[in-house]
C-alpha cells in the first residue's frame, strides 16, 4: 500500500494535475472568501464553504479520473495485480494518495481562518466542524469517482461520469422535491448531502451525517475491489 | 517447483485453456510455443494469479496461487506481453517503486543496480521511460520482474519486438537466469525456443499436444533415411528407377524445378543409407544428381505438422506408433492413387483434369475417415481411461 501510496503522490506532483487541482481550489476559495466575508467585513465563512461544495464537484473528477482508467489502459494494473499486494492495499493506496492530494488543497482554509483572527475573532469550533465536514464530503467524492475510473479505460468517461455522479448528488434535493410519491421522496432526500453538509457549516457536529459520510466512504471503497476481483473470476 | 494440473478457463462459451497439466523442475527453461491465440498468455496469466482458472490448480513453490495468492507471488516475477510500465516515471523511480511494491528485503541500491548491470540498463537509469526505445522497455519490464531475486521468472514473449542483436543478448541473459532460477518462457518463434529452453510445450487451441525435450520432439517427427533429392531426368523413369531400388519404401515426386528436374522425396527403411546405390543407380541411367540432402524436420517443421493436423495432434497425444502408421498408410495409399492416375493417364489422356479431381478428393475423404477413425480411437482409449479413473 505505501508502495502505491508514493507512486501516486509522485505521479500527481509530476504531472500538472496536482498543480492545476490546487491553483483552482485556491482561487475560487479565495475569490469566495474574498467576495463573502473580506469584502463585507465579517468574521462568519459559512459563505465560503458553502459555495466550495459545488467547487469540488467540478474539481474532484478530474483528480481520480487516471487513477484506475490509466493504469488499464496503458496495461500496468498487470504488474499490480500480479505484486504480491492484496486489491484492498491497491485501492487504499490510491484512495489515500487522492485524498492526501485534496486534504492539502482544503486546509487552505486555515490561512483563511487566520486572516479572519488577525483581523477580528474567528469562530474555531465552527471552522474546525466546517473542515471536517469538507473533508468527509470530499472523502465520498472521492471514493465514488475512483470507483467509475475503475470501470473504464478511458479517463475521459471517468471524469465526465464521475462529474454527472457528484451533479446527481448535489441536485439530490431538487430531484426528491419533483417526485410525486411521498415516502420515495422521503427516503431519497434523506440521501442528500447538501442537507447533512450544511448542518455542519453551521456549526452542528451530527455524528449520524458522520456515519453517513464514513460508510459511504467504505461501500464505493468496496466496490471498486468488487470490480477487480470481478475481472479476475470472470 | 512448478506444477500445474488440469488447468480449464473458459470466456463464456470459448475455452481459451482446455485441460493443461504440465511440472516444471528447479532450474529448467519452459518453453510455451503455439500459435497466436493458442492460449500461453492466459495459462501464464494465471499461474501469475492474474485471472483466476474455472478449475484445476497451479502451484508455485508448493503454494496454491488460487488459495494463498499474495504468498504464490512473491516466488514470481512475471514480465507479462506488454510491460507494465508507468511511462512517465524513470526508470530508477520505476524500480525503487517495485522494490516496494515487491515488498524487497534486500539492500536496496546494491539490488537495483545489479539488476540494472544485469540487463543492461545502468545508462538509461535517470532517463523517462516514455522516452526509452522498444528494446530499452523490454530490458526494463525484464529488470521489474527480475527485482526481488524470484525463484520462478514467467516471461511472455520477452523478445517481441526487438531487434536481432538485442534478441540475442536477451536470449543469452535467459539461458544465464536459467542456471539459478525456474524460468517459463512464451514464443511463437520456435528458433528462440529452440536456442533456449530445456524443455518445449507446444499448445494449440488450449491443449497441451506435446510435452518434450527440443532433441526428441524434432527426432520423433523428422527420420535419417529420409532424403530429399533433385534429379534432372524424365519423371516416370527416374520414379520408375527409384522404386524399384532395394530399401525404397516410398518415393514423392513432387516438386518441379525446371525442364525435366524433379525433387524427390525418398524414404527407405529405416538405418539403410540408400545415398550410394542412389547414385549409382542415377549415374548408370544416365541422370544427374543437382541435390541431395537428408530429410531433416526443424522443429518449425515439426510445431505446423502438430498444429495443422488434427490427426498428428491426436495421435500425438496418445503418444505411440500409431501416427507412424497412420502417416505411412497415407503414403502408400497416396502412392497408389498416383500409380491409378498414372495408368489413367495413359488411357485416357483428354479427361486427365477431371481424373486428377476425382483421385484428390478420394485422398482427402480418405484421409478423412483415417482422422476420424484415429480420433475415435484415441476418444473411445480416453474414455476408458476416464471410466476406469472414476471406478
Amino acid at each position: 500500500m505505501g508502495a502505491i501510496f508514493r507512486r501516486e503522490m509522485g505521479a500527481y506532483f509530476s504531472s500538472p494535475i496536482a498543480y492545476i487541482f490546487l491553483a483552482v481550489f485556491y482561487a475560487f476559495s479565495g475569490f469566495f472568501f474574498f467576495t463573502t466575508s473580506i469584502m463585507y467585513s465579517i468574521s462568519d465563512m459559512s459563505g465560503m464553504f458553502g459555495s466550495l461544495f459545488l467547487i469540488i464537484v467540478f474539481l474532484i473528477p478530474e483528480m481520480t479520473m487516471k487513477l484506475f482508467s490509466e493504469e488499464k489502459k496503458q496495461k500496468t494494473e498487470q504488474g499490480l495485480l500480479t505484486a504480491p499486494v492484496s486489491l484492498n492495499a491497491i485501492v487504499a493506496g490510491k484512495y489515500l494518495a487522492a485524498l492526501t492530494l485534496y486534504t492539502i488543497g482544503i486546509s487552505i482554509i486555515f490561512l483563511y481562518a487566520l486572516i479572519i483572527e488577525y483581523f477580528g475573532n474567528a469562530d474555531w469550533s465552527v471552522i474546525l466542524s466546517n473542515y471536517l465536514a469538507l473533508f468527509l464530503v470530499g472523502g465520498v467524492f472521492i471514493a465514488i469517482t475512483t470507483f467509475i475510473s475503475s470501470l473504464t479505460e478511458n479517463q475521459m468517461i471517468a471524469a465526465i461520469g464521475g462529474f454527472i455522479s457528484l451533479m446527481f448528488i448535489y441536485m439530490i434535493d431538487y430531484i426528491a422535491e419533483i417526485i410525486p410519491w411521498k415516502p420515495v421522496s422521503d427516503v431519497v432526500s434523506k440521501l442528500s448531502f447538501i442537507d447533512k453538509y450544511s448542518e455542519f457549516t453551521m456549526g452542528l457536529f451530527n455524528i449520524g451525517s458522520i456515519v453517513f459520510f464514513l460508510s459511504a466512504i467504505v461501500i464505493f471503497n468496496f466496490l471498486t475491489v468488487r470490480v477487480f476481483e470481478k475481472r479476475r473470476w470472470s | 517447483m512448478i506444477e500445474v494440473k488440469n488447468l480449464v478457463k473458459h470466456y463464456g462459451d470459448k475455452k481459451a485453456v482446455n485441460n493443461i497439466s504440465f511440472t516444471v523442475e528447479k532450474g529448467e527453461i519452459l518453453g510455451f510455443l503455439g500459435p497466436n491465440g493458442a492460449g500461453k498468455s492466459t495459462t501464464m496469466n494465471i499461474l501469475t494469479g492474474y485471472i483466476s482458472s474455472t478449475s484445476g490448480e497451479a502451484i508455485i513453490n508448493g503454494v496454491d496461487i488460487m488459495k494463498n495468492p499474495i504468498k504464490a507471488k512473491s516466488y514470481i516475477g512475471y514480465l507479462p506481453e506488454i510491460p507494465p510500465l508507468y511511462i512517465d516515471m524513470t526508470v530508477e523511480a520505476y524500480l525503487d517503486f517495485v522494490f516496494d511494491l515487491k515488498k524487497c528485503k534486500l539492500p536496496r541500491n546494491a539490488h537495483i543496480k545489479e539488476v540494472c548491470e544485469l540487463v543492461k540498463i545502468t545508462d538509461v537509469r535517470k532517463r523517462i521511460i516514455k522516452n526509452l526505445s522498444k528494446g530499452y522497455k523490454q530490458r526494463v519490464g525484464l529488470a521489474q520482474a527480475l527485482i526481488g531475486n524470484p525463484p520462478v521468472l514467467i516471461l511472455d514473449e520477452p523478445t517481441v519486438g526487438l531487434d536481432p542483436k538485442q534478441i540475442i543478448e536477451i536470449r543469452t541473459l535467459i539461458k544465464k537466469l536459467g542456471k539459478t532460477h525456474t524460468v517459463i518462457l512464451s514464443s511463437h518463434i520456435l528458433s528462440e525456443i529452440q536456442a533456449v529452453c530445456d524443455k518445449i510445450i507446444i499448445i494449440n487451441k488450449g491443449e497441451v499436444v506435446a510435452n518434450d525435450t527440443a532433441d526428441n520432439l524434432t527426432n520423433n517427427v523428422s527420420n535419417d533415411h529420409k532424403l530429399i533429392v533433385r534429379i534432372e531426368g524424365p519423371r516416370e523413369q527416374v520414379y520408375k528407377h527409384i522404386h524399384a531400388l532395394d530399401g525404397v519404401t516410398s518415393v514423392i515426386a513432387d516438386m518441379n524445378r525446371g525442364e525435366n528436374i524433379y525433387d524427390y522425396e525418398i524414404e527407405a527403411t529405416p538405418d539403410l543409407d540408400i545415398r550410394r546405390p542412389l547414385n549409382t543407380l542415377v549415374y548408370e541411367k544416365g541422370f544427374n544428381i543437382l541435390m541431395m540432402k537428408p530429410n531433416d524436420l526443424t522443429l518449425e517443421d515439426v510445431f505446423l505438422k502438430i498444429t495443422m493436423g488434427e490427426m498428428v495432434e491426436d495421435t500425438f497425444k496418445t503418444k505411440d506408433n500409431k501416427r507412424t502408421a497412420v502417416l505411412n498408410d497415407l503414403n502408400i495409399s497416396f502412392e497408389n492413387k498416383k500409380e491409378e492416375l498414372k495408368e489413367d493417364d495413359n488411357k485416357k489422356g483428354k479427361d486427365e483434369k477431371a481424373k486428377k479431381e476425382a483421385v484428390i478428393d478420394d485422398i482427402l475423404s480418405d484421409v478423412e475417415s483415417k482422422a476420424k477413425k484415429s480420433e475415435k480411437d484415441v476418444s473411445s482409449k480416453n474414455n476408458k481411461k476416464s471410466n476406469g479413473g472414476k471406478k
